[in-house]
């Protein structure tokens, strides 16, 4: 015979477990967006309310009219504009899956995005971009639930040498980046045709041979930040679990050497040597003749 | 009194037709649907971006849009050069504006007591019209190789080349460094082809075309505005962030004219300027700019032409004789001179632009006397000189509405000849206007357009040379795709 007294218990239980936790989350409703938000760059305030004529004026053909990223021109982009409800930045300061700082806001919107449509925005004052990095935050509620993350610390980069520059050589093959990146940086490694961005559309591995500035910046604090980092909303995951400071230093070494057409005093370093000029000869192409501009 | 009544009836339901009128179209105006507000749409269609991006109200540029022409019309990143465009996608606008206007001059030149062009009148006209056409075709040949070609048309149809010119930018990975050839507008900040004026006498700014009179009903013979397109080579420069603004320019000196038609003499204009943010109000501009020129007073070589243009009653050819210069063997040039200061200041939705002017013509030029080997100008004659002012603010009320106000003088310090009257010449204008952009997307543009000017000028007119006032006013649908 079944115990009646149990099941009737068990059932009150299964009735009344998931009602008292329904319960407790509808005490908690979930953090809406905050129509006045603010952001603090330096000595700079910026406010939403300005930033929002700002943004009608510049930024909704692309983003959208609620920044959900479905502006007009979204359907002809091949990267999509970033959706600010989904508050997902690729370039921080702080650690994956965390919310940027405001001046990361501020120095993406200054800086534009190589090889997407958004352009450089330093034609506007700093208080215009700051203003808007203020607008931006009042399109998702993650900006009221959750405090941006602490910016990760990058130590003083070590003395360039020829050791370092090997070292990062070895990372990006134990780290697997030639995965996406290719084995000489141009982006067409054997998984790079699969690889989608979080609005599933094909992205790109960043051909390293083809510029010197990625998205995030040209120095090297730059480069050694996105990694560390990661690129949220993209499959360039962070490292700072699995690569310790003074390693990272010496994949940004390996990685300038990669941009065979940029001059640095780690490609520099790398040609001095007998091993490093045979491999960047071998995979530089000058003086093509066709004047396209297009970068080999 | 009968014979006048229908007259007065016809006057009278002329006016309650024309409040009507107005009504309706401040009406339409203030009741148009808000949807979200489509620039040259070549450019938009091509970064995909509002035309309220690059322009505080199209055609006038933002401080982004300045800094987008400064760069070869470039963003900066990888997707300037052709390449990243549709197969298909050609970069072409044209533009046009139907429009009602009503023009009024104080003083036309008519037939009547005095014989024939003897008497002067006032004549008021009314009546629908649109502008010419404009074919924008401009944008980049390849990454920093820029080029802009604009046919423009009168209201006939009659097309001529308003702007032809190639550009190489950033030469050198330097933005110091831009080198256009062709014919262009000058670096002028204000620029008169993106004025947001469009009538008869809004639609131009007067200091930039004025020139004295040699004497009451006399204008000089030689022609030039600083306004106008010139034809040439120049070097601009400018800071990355556009804060800076350097250029220099060597020009055929004719006035934007193809063909060498005058000499071959050159001029030189210089400009300058340097932004700078001041807090919450936004970035402010101050400059400078000079135009150093000179114009033949007469021909070396002449050729005298015959031609027949018909035949008299007795069946004989009637010929037709004229002289004209050889273009191109203009000589006995003197010399004339433009420059000023601009400031261009913005507080929050609020912007103004200021000019102060001064020009001055050679005594040859301003007398119309030929400079001949041995000739000496008449007595009396000497160098016309003269200040101007512009002041235009503009209130951005959102990027769909612009209100605009402008007011411009010149006065006359120094005359052609002593015994003109001191203010021969002297001119103020005044414009009012307003341009509402019922959509705003990266596809194409439309305005509804309304605007009334009226200039003052002392001693203008054709018979009498005594003082004119013409006035328009206008209510268009400007509109580029």
């Amino acid at each position: 015979m079944p115990n009646i007294k149990n099941m009737c218990l068990n059932v009150a239980v299964a009735l009344i477990l998931p009602a008292a936790l329904l319960a407790q989350q509808a005490d908690q409703p979930p953090a809406k967006p905050s129509p006045h938000m603010e952001s603090h760059i330096g000595n700079l305030n910026g406010h939403s309310e300005a930033g929002a004529q700002l943004y009608y004026r510049y930024c909704w053909g692309c983003h959208g009219a609620r920044g959900n990223g479905d502006g007009e021109n979204a359907p002809y982009l091949n990267i999509l504009p970033r959706n600010f409800v989904a508050a997902t930045f690729k370039c921080r300061s702080t650690p994956t899956g965390t919310l940027p700082l405001d001046s990361d806001i501020y120095n993406s919107i200054g800086r534009g995005f190589n090889f997407t449509n958004m352009p450089s925005w330093n034609a506007l004052s700093a208080q215009s971009r700051a203003d808007l990095v203020a607008f931006i935050k009042t399109f998702s509620a993650r900006w009221v639930a959750e405090k941006p993350g602490d910016p990760i610390q990058i130590p003083a980069e070590p003395k360039l040498t020829v050791e370092s520059i090997k070292h990062g050589g070895e990372l990006f093959q134990k780290l697997e980046c030639w995965k996406c990146h290719g084995q000489e940086g141009r982006g067409d490694g054997p998984s790079a045709s699969t690889l989608t961005d979080s609005n599933d559309q094909p992205i790109r591995p960043y051909n390293f041979t083809s510029d010197n500035r990625s998205k995030c910046g040209k120095t090297n604090a730059d480069l050694y930040r996105i990694f560390m980092t990661g690129l949220d909303g993209t499959p360039m995951p962070s490292f700072a679990d699995v690569v310790k400071p003074e390693e990272a230093w010496d994949l940004v070494h390996y990685l300038r050497t990669l941009q065979y057409n940029n001059k640095s005093p780690e490609l520099a370093l790398w040609e001095s040597t007998p091993e490093g000029k045979a491999i960047v000869a071998s995979k530089k192409v000058e003086n093509t003749y066709t004047g396209s501009g297009v970068q080999p | 009194m009968d014979c006048l009544r229908p007259n007065a009836v016809r006057s009278g339901i002329a006016r309650v037709g024309t409040a009507l009128l107005y009504s309706v179209a401040l009406l339409a105006v203030l009741l148009i649907d808000c949807r979200p507000a489509t620039a040259i749409p070549a450019f938009a269609r091509k970064y995909g971006m509002p035309c309220s991006s690059c322009h505080e109200g199209w055609p006038k540029l933002s401080y982004f849009g300045q800094q987008f022409k400064d760069n070869g019309y470039q963003m900066g990143n990888d997707r300037d050069a052709p390449i990243f465009q549709q197969a298909a996608y050609w970069p072409v606008t044209f533009r046009i504006t139907p429009f009602w206007s009503r023009e009024s001059t104080s003083k036309a030149q008519v037939d009547g007591s005095n014989g024939p062009g003897g008497n002067e009148a006032k004549i008021t006209t009314d009546g629908f019209n649109w502008t010419g056409l404009d074919f924008h075709t401009g944008g980049t040949l390849a990454k920093n190789f820029s080029f802009y070609v604009l046919p423009s048309s009168d209201e006939y149809g009659a097309f001529h080349f308003e702007s032809v010119w190639a550009r190489m930018d950033n030469i050198l990975g330097s933005s110091w460094l831009n080198v256009k050839m062709g014919k262009f507008e000058l670096d002028n900040l204000l620029s008169e082809k993106r004025i947001l004026t469009l009538t008869g006498v809004g639609g131009q700014y007067w200091n930039y075309h004025f020139q004295p009179f040699s004497q009451p009903g006399v204008p000089e013979n030689y022609v030039f505005g600083i306004g106008d397109n010139q034809v040439g080579l120049e070097w601009m420069g400018h800071s990355k962030d556009d804060r800076t603004r350097v250029s220099a320019a060597l020009l055929t000196s004719s006035d934007g004219n193809p063909d060498v038609p005058y000499g071959k003499s050159y001029d030189a204009y210089f400009a300058a300027s340097r932004a700078f943010e001041i807090g919450s109000l936004g970035v402010q501009r101050v400059g400078a700019f000079a135009y150093f020129g000179q114009a033949p007073t007469y021909y070396q070589f002449n050729l005298t032409t015959s031609s027949t243009v018909g035949t008299d009653i007795n069946s004989n050819p009637v010929t037709s004789t004229t002289t004209a210069g050889i273009a191109g063997t203009g000589i006995g040039n003197k010399g004339f001179q433009r420059y000023g200061l601009i400031g261009m200041f913005y507080v929050k939705k609020y912007n103004m632009t200021a000019i102060y002017f001064r020009g001055s013509d050679s005594a040859w030029l301003g007398t119309n006397t030929a400079a001949v080997p041995g000739a000496t100008l008449p007595a009396g004659a000497q160098s016309p000189k003269w200040n101007g002012a512009l002041f235009e603010s503009n209130y951005d009320w959102s990027p769909q509405l612009v209100l605009i106000q402008r007011y411009e003088l010149d006065r006359m310090s120094q005359q052609a000849f002593a015994s003109n009257p001191s203010n021969l010449g002297n001119l103020d204008t005044l414009t009012f206007g307003l341009r509402y952009y019922p959509f705003i997307s990266s596809r194409a543009g439309f305005a509804y357009h309304a605007e009334y000017a009226i200039i003052w000028q002392k001693g203008a007119s054709p018979v009498t040379f005594s003082n004119l006032t013409t006035s328009s006013l206008l209510f268009g649908f400007d509109f580029a795709f």
